[in-house]
């Protein structure tokens, strides 16, 4: 993530070249940057591709409505989260049942490892990110704000957009990040009993823990070679 | 990592997929369970609609019947390797998936593909939406218990499946599409063959027209059934010819600025009808399904040279950053916001799918309708279980 | 049909419940394999059931097979002793109909003097049966199938009613053999060549009665209690094996049931212009044309079943009460008005 932390006006001096300007964007920025003021924590604009705004946890809700009311932007794309912790387990390339290091271990280990963050910054593990977009004007804007690390909760966008609904729904199930003010945070897509959420890096991919698959090898072995290369196939059924 | 933690995990996983049937029904009045096996599904998409009489107090889609978990399992695969997963999403119009995954690492990496690539990409795409758009009006009809359309459907959709079979080599998973391009070129004949095919899609509209669009008892089934007003469709996020059907003029291909498609080269038009209800659903994708035919013909009356693949690494790495390309997909406006960290893989992925946001409005706008509406809304609104559920 | 009257009473018995029974089975088997079967597949622009047999002519027969080989299964809730009887209350329906249809001069099971009218009334004890079937089977879908399916015979049952009575009317008699007579004996303007098939004067009847038929037999556009898209196959759902079987057979027997009283009614019945009318031969004649009209009159019923899509309830209801109706009543108000005049 390059420049994860330079504001805005860097972010364009950084792009290489071609008169990075890029008009229309610049003045969504202008407008959301005077509906919020101080709510904007970060942005990063790229010209002729898109901005990402981040907004204060507090303001979330607030910045949905100014993109709403002042930006035009009516039509709700989807909301989801990241999980900005790097993954404890990789690619799961080596075949992890074999290891010393259990699997709390390495979590413990992901955790203290440095976090990257994105476009627009981030200071917390999780982040919540959205996409509006004004259907006439033909403009869009993904805003994000940090999550709490102590209480996983941000503001909720049922209000202000319907169909956030169910996208909040599933980033809760999937992240454990809560809405404050939802009407119905139920599960979605997984059962009731359902425990952890799945979309965190340190929720493992069971799969792929019980039985390990090459799956940064892209070509598979031709039926000759595998007899030739023995060994490995043999190793791999006893795990 | 010991026997027993290990023993624990797969008592887990198999936890996880048992516990999967059971979630609590209310049984308030008469509650109807349409689904998760009901022919108006088409797969797993359970309905708990209340009832009274016939009469629907209110439905509520139930998803995760097939919930797949895409989104954590392209984290553990290589760029060119997530172009399969992706395939299955929406699998009637399978192509038309990679596209959108594809432009976002292309967006990453800064790398455009050749013009003949763009162009095949394009014809494919229509392609794919031919493909499942005819199934959709075939599926329409049959829902409102006119079989013979839904066969036509089946007997038209095979000439579009065989077309990309002989491109790609998978009728319904094509795998065609690369970072930089196109896995290969057109096969000899193909453009013929496309070009007759085309001809017979467009008998098949006609068909349609004089089969079910006039027809009496298709208009007052559908005609005011499921209105959906623009505004409640826009804060919805409904796309597609959903939202084309409730008066929005908003199409990707056009007004998407997407570099990687060639929409700009053909002269086309985006279809709205102000209506917002079922008929209007269905007749914006009757009318999508001739324009495909429209564009692909002007596509391969032009056909670029050339190359088909740009110059690309052999291991992809994308670098760092962030993306997100969504294209105008049969069902709507599907989109991959990509996060890389520069790997061999994407550090995130978040699917944006059609019809999830389609869906999501079904129990807004199957409030006080009747038990058979139910059915013609869902097939109007029109989606595909792998792309709710993912 | 001297010969018929010098049996003893057990051998005719015998004779006409062999009779009615294949009066029941032949065209319900020629409906399914020749409309069902084929002209479907061919609507449809598919191969259909080719492998039975030469030209898959013995695909019912494994169809017949593959069904009473299945599972008799009764659901768990179900009420068993009803939901056991519902079927054969449907087929009972159908075979009290073909009781009091005439096949020719003497071949008729009772020459009711109340003909018609009786048919129409034991045509509407499959209601029952459904009903039955839709409740018993302690399933929301059947249920909703079963109370679709009353709703809706219930409001067709008049039109058809109402359709009827101008034929009544033209012929003066409620008796089945006398309206095939009058139609025989009628006169075109003076002209007694061709007879005169009630279908010429009483076209209006002869359409509400189509339409009414269709209701009857739950034919899209208004199969709204079996609709498989919404409520799968209503009232139907349960059920398996023979008693599906059963079902299936009350839909295509009463079909063909209905189909042979609307050609006696408006189409001359077994009667066909320049044979005779009294002649032996026709007993066996008679039944031939009688079937003939009725695959007439039934390739419409399923030609229309598989072109259109299917109404609502509501809106099939208010078509009954705001439409077929006051045709039927207008169609009797102009047939007595010129039965008077003439």
């Amino acid at each position: 993530m390059s420049s994860a932390d330079a504001p805005a006006p860097e972010a364009t001096a950084v792009e290489p070249e071609a008169e990075p300007t890029d008009d229309i964007r610049s003045g969504l920025l202008a407008t959301l940057e005077l509906e919020l003021g101080e709510a904007i924590v970060e942005s990063h604009l790229k010209p002729g591709i898109g901005l990402w705004v981040r907004v204060t946890t507090e303001a979330w809700n607030d910045a949905a409505v100014a993109a709403r009311d002042k930006l035009g932007c009516t039509f709700f794309d989807f909301l989801s989260g990241i999980d900005w912790m790097p993954s404890p387990f990789g690619r799961y390339e080596v075949a992890d049942i074999d290891t010393e290091v259990s699997l709390a271990e390495k979590v413990a280990a992901a955790r203290a490892a440095d976090r990257i963050s994105g476009y627009a910054g981030g200071d917390t593990r999780f982040q919540v990110f959205a996409r509006v977009v004004n259907v006439t004007a033909h403009h869009d804007v993904v805003l994000k704000c940090d999550v709490p690390e102590d209480t996983l909760t941000v503001p909720t966008w049922s209000r202000t957009y319907a169909g956030s609904n169910w996208h909040e729904r599933e980033a809760c199930e999937m992240f454990g990040i809560r809405f404050d003010g939802h009407p119905d945070l139920r599960k979605l897509y997984l059962p009731g009993e359902f425990e952890g959420h799945p979309l965190r890096k340190d929720f493992p991919l069971l799969s792929r823990v019980v039985k390990p698959w090459p799956g940064i090898v892209d070509v598979e072995p031709m039926p000759g070679e595998v007899a030739a290369d023995g060994d490995a196939a043999e190793e791999e059924v006893d795990g | 990592m010991t026997l027993t933690q290990r023993d624990e995990l797969r008592a887990y996983a198999h936890h996880a997929t048992d516990a999967r049937v059971n979630v609590e029904l209310e049984t308030e009045g008469m509650t109807l369970n349409i689904g998760p096996q009901h022919p108006a599904t088409h797969g797993t998409l359970r309905i708990v609609a209340k009832l009274d009489g016939e009469q629907v107090i209110a439905a509520e889609p139930i998803t995760g019947y097939m919930h797949r978990g895409y989104e954590k399992l392209v984290e553990v695969r290589t760029w060119p390797q997530i172009n399969t997963l992706v395939n299955r999403i929406d699998w009637v119009g399978s192509f038309s998936n990679e596209v959108p995954f594809i432009l976002a690492c292309e967006q990453l990496m800064e790398i455009e593909a050749p013009p003949r690539a763009r162009a095949i990409r394009t014809i494919l795409f229509e392609l794919a939406r031919i493909a499942n758009l005819v199934l959709f009006a075939g599926d329409m009809a049959l829902q409102l218990g006119a079989q013979t359309a839904a066969m036509y459907a089946f007997r038209d959709r095979e000439y579009v499946l065989n077309l990309l079979e002989s491109a790609s080599g998978g009728r319904f998973h094509p795998n065609f599409d690369r970072i930089g391009g196109l896995k290969d070129d057109l096969p000899k004949g193909w453009i013929d063959d496309t070009r007759a095919a085309l001809v017979k899609i467009r008998e098949f509209c006609d068909e349609m027209d004089l089969l079910v669009t006039g027809n009496e008892i298709f208009e007052a089934r559908t005609r005011g059934v499921g209105i959906i007003p623009a505004d409640v469709a826009l804060s919805y996020g409904l796309s597609g010819a959903n939202l084309r059907a409730s008066g929005i003029d908003w199409d990707l291909r056009r007004d998407g600025g997407i570099s990687g498609l060639a929409y700009d080269d053909v002269d086309w038009k985006v279809w709205t009808h102000p209506d917002g209800d079922c008929f209007a659903r269905y007749w914006v994708r009757l009318q999508e399904i001739r324009e495909a035919a429209h564009i692909t013909e002007q596509l391969l009356d032009k056909l670029p040279a050339g190359p088909i693949m740009a110059k690309v690494p052999r291991i992809v790495k994308v670098p760092a950053g962030e993306a997100y390309v969504e294209t105008e997909n049969p069902l709507g406006a599907m989109g991959f916001y990509v996060i890389s960290a520069g790997d061999l893989g994407p550090f995130r992925v978040k699917i944006r799918t059609p019809s999830f946001n389609n869906i999501s409005v079904a129990s807004w706008v199957m409030r006080g309708v009747y038990v058979p509406d139910i059915v013609t809304i869902l097939a109007s609104l029109y989606f595909i279980l792998g792309d709710i559920d993912r | 049909m001297r010969v018929f009257a010098e049996l003893s009473y057990w051998q005719q018995t015998t004779l006409r419940s062999v009779g009615v029974l294949l009066a029941v089975l032949l065209p319900a088997g020629a409906f399914v394999q020749l409309f069902l079967f084929k002209l479907v597949s061919f609507m449809h622009n598919r191969l259909g059931p080719n492998e039975a047999g030469p030209k898959g002519s013995l695909q019912l027969l494994a169809e017949v097979g593959k069904s009473l080989q299945k599972e008799d299964i009764v659901p768990e809730k179900a009420d068993r002793v009803l939901f056991k009887m519902a079927p054969y209350l449907v087929v009972a329906s159908v075979l009290l109909v073909y009781a009091a249809v005439p096949f020719g001069p003497d071949a008729w099971f009772t020459n009711l003097d109340v003909g018609i009218f009786y048919i129409l009334a034991v045509s509407s004890i499959s209601v029952i049966g459904i009903l039955i079937a839709g409740w018993a089977s302690a399933n929301k879908y059947s249920l909703l199938g079963g109370l679709r399916a009353a709703g809706q015979l219930i409001a067709y049952e008049l039109p058809m009613v109402l359709a009827v009575v101008g034929v009544v009317i033209q012929a003066g008699t409620l008796n089945l053999q006398g309206i095939v007579g009058a139609q025989a004996n009628g006169e075109i303007f003076g002209f007694g060549g061709l007879g005169n098939p009630f279908v010429l004067t009483q076209f209006i009847g002869l359409a509400v009665f189509m339409i009414a038929m269709q209701a009857e037999l739950t034919q899209t556009p208004f199969d709204m209690p079996v609709a498989e898209s919404e409520l799968v196959a209503g009232y139907m759902t349960e059920y398996s094996g023979l008693r599906f079987l059963l079902f299936f057979i009350g839909e295509f027997a009463s079909a063909g049931a209905f189909a042979a009283v609307a050609a006696t009614l408006f189409l001359g019945g077994w009667y066909l212009p320049g044979l005779s009318l009294t002649a032996d031969y026709m007993n066996v004649v008679g039944p031939l044309v009688l079937f003939g009209k009725m695959l007439v009159l039934g390739f419409i019923v399923f030609w229309v079943r598989f072109t259109f899509p299917r109404l609502r309830e509501d809106q099939l209801q208010r078509f009954a009460w705001t439409v077929l109706i006051p045709i039927s009543l207008l169609n009797i108000l102009a047939t007595a008005t010129l039965k008077v005049v003439f």
